[in-house]
């Protein structure tokens, strides 16, 4: 089965990806195994100037999920230039560059100095972290801001951007449609949602962000929903992620209406698990009865149309 | 490449309050050769815990590892239930263990906190062996809490506190090093970073010490697990405990 995926600018093998932050900068995951296996690499969030992050603890465990408050950790997008990307470019294999910010300037500045990295094949354009006090989220909640930051960095950047959302909104739908009509060329969604755990015997929040953003299997019923709908008023693709830890759930990221799939949590459990998903993913659509890529991609919806316009001829 | 392996259970069982003995086997135990290291354990089949636990290595004999857990919330909890004859999936040895081959006719202290206490049994171990004398000093919340007593005076001088008097010396571990006999050389050590902070700056000379963090991947992607870095002018500013560590010279980083 042909499994290769064409996004633009972007033709991947195949639909799977690590998530951005839950994979470094690929080094460690090439000690697990070749990384040209995958469909594309999503690196860790970039930022100007180097950031250190939150204090410890940074994670917590929830019931089949976890909450994280890494605070976009990262050595500045210079040393990521010149120190971390080099080392990819001996892969076969895309690479989607996150972008961080505090203010449109620093987002800027940072697409453009990726933009001219050879190696670099695309922008995911952050607007989504919620463990950090400024920038990310704030451009992730009000859609105005959100068209503006996507429209500035588009202008300053030849490669397409995808905008990656986040779940912490009333309409999803909205956000969406403005970052496409600001000329965002996909989506990435979902982000973390916002959560909190406690410590029983102290009393106060486990994390010392207090709150962080909660990923893993327990939050795909709500990336299932949110592609579902968004898919459906959107005319640019949708890289789908949120809980993904095996082959069905990637079929149903793409029934849901995404055209590649993002696996995030799941590597910290088990590092093999995109190669294991790359290698299951024909014979687990072809278990179901499909046989290609294009047919899932928003079937959850289309099917029904399709049942609904038989039913009115 | 690395891989995650199955390890068979010989041996799961309570050897003090809230803290379990655990005996594996598997083909990687010939790995296992440098006291410190830690077994990124997952806990359970399904997806309900999505983390490994870091479990540092207690012993190595044979073909067998031993780890010693305290349950501290759910994960833990669930392991208390692997029985003789299940598997355990383990990515490892991972992390950076104690420096140590270098030692010899050495007097070396070893201090251990809780379940911290584990790693330095291993490393007494060797250390015995390479012809360095140890003394020992662990400090445990309260009696019911105390392990690994016998275990540690057959390799030298022991001392033990607790919190509260019950058992041992009551006090801080800091409080018996008058009593220990000089001079030392060197020491190591693993615990609660209180305990960590009260060693490290009661002694002045060289030192390891093993830290504890909760971790994401366990393999230095994720940034969970980071410590700051003691050098101001440190070209990175951090350490990773799973990657760097999880033992350090005490210098380098931040307590």
């Amino acid at each position: 089965m042909d499994l290769s995926v064409k996004l633009p600018g972007l033709t991947l093998k195949n639909p799977i990806m690590p998530a951005s932050g839950c994979f470094g900068f690929g080094r460690e995951f090439s000690e697990f195994y070749d990384l040209d296996k995958l469909g594309a690499i999503v690196i860790k969030a970039a930022t100007k100037e180097r950031r250190y992050g939150n204090q410890t603890p940074r994670v917590a465990e929830t019931s089949s999920g976890m909450l994280n408050a890494i605070g976009l950790q990262n050595p500045g997008v210079d040393k990521i230039i010149s120190q971390e990307l080099p080392f990819l470019e001996r892969f076969d294999t895309p690479v989607i560059a996150n972008v961080a910010g505090s203010t449109v300037e620093e987002y800027i500045e940072v697409a453009s100095k990726l933009s001219e990295t050879p190696g670099v094949h695309a922008l995911e354009l952050n607007i989504s972290c919620p463990n950090v006090k400024e920038g990310g989220i704030q451009f992730g909640t009000d859609p105005e801001l959100a068209a503006t930051l996507t429209r500035s960095v588009k202008r300053a950047s030849n490669l397409p951007v995808y905008v990656k959302l986040s779940p912490n909104t009333s309409d999803i739908k909205r956000m969406a449609l403005s970052v496409e009509e600001a000329g965002a060329d996909g989506l990435s969604m979902i982000n973390t949602l916002v959560g909190m755990q406690l410590n029983l015997q102290k009393g106060d929040p486990l994390l010392s962000n207090k709150t962080g953003g909660l990923s893993g299997p327990a939050i795909k019923p709500v990336a299932i929903r949110m592609i579902y709908e968004v898919s459906q008023v959107v005319n640019i693709p949708i890289i789908g992620m949120g809980g993904v830890t095996c082959a069905e759930d990637v079929l149903e990221f793409l029934l849901a209406g995404a055209s590649a799939v993002a696996v995030g949590t799941a590597n910290f459990r088990n590092p093999l698990i995109c190669p294991e998903i790359i290698e299951e993913l024909p014979q687990t659509l072809s278990n179901y009865g499909y046989n290609s890529l294009e047919e899932c991609v928003g079937r959850s919806w289309k099917h029904v149309e399709e049942q609904s316009s038989v039913s009115r001829t | 490449m690395l891989k995650p392996q199955n390890m068979q259970v010989l041996q799961n069982q309570k050897i003090a309050q809230d803290t379990f003995e655990l005996k594996l086997t598997g083909p990687q135990v010939q790995d296992m050769t440098e006291p410190g290291q830690f077994l990124h354990v997952m806990i359970g089949e399904g997806w309900e815990h999505v983390l490994r636990r870091p479990l540092s290595i207690t012993d190595v004999e044979h073909h067998v590892v031993t780890v010693i857990y305290k349950i501290v919330g759910k994960g833990t909890r669930a392991l208390t239930e692997k029985k003789q004859g299940d598997s355990i999936d383990v990515l490892g040895p991972r992390g950076n263990g104690f420096p140590y081959q270098t030692n010899e006719d050495q007097h070396i202290l070893l201090v251990g906190g809780g379940v911290g206490v584990p790693p330095l049994f291993y490393l007494a171990k060797k250390l015995v062996a390479q012809g360095n004398k140890v003394t020992t000093v662990l400090g445990f919340q309260t009696s019911s809490a105390v392990f690994y007593e016998k275990e540690f005076q057959g390799l030298g001088d022991l001392f033990i506190t607790t919190d509260d008097g019950s058992y041992g010396h009551k006090g801080l571990v800091t409080d018996v090093f008058e009593r220990i006999e000089k001079p030392v050389d060197l020491y190591y050590t693993c615990g609660p970073k209180p305990m960590i902070k009260a060693v490290t700056n009661h002694l002045t000379i060289p030192g390891f010490m093993s830290l504890e963090e909760r971790m994401g991947c366990g393999i230095g992607a994720c940034f969970a697990c980071v410590c700051e870095a003691a050098d101001t002018k440190d070209e990175k500013g951090y350490r990773k405990v799973c990657q760097d560590g999880p033992v350090f010279p005490v210098e380098e980083v931040m307590l």
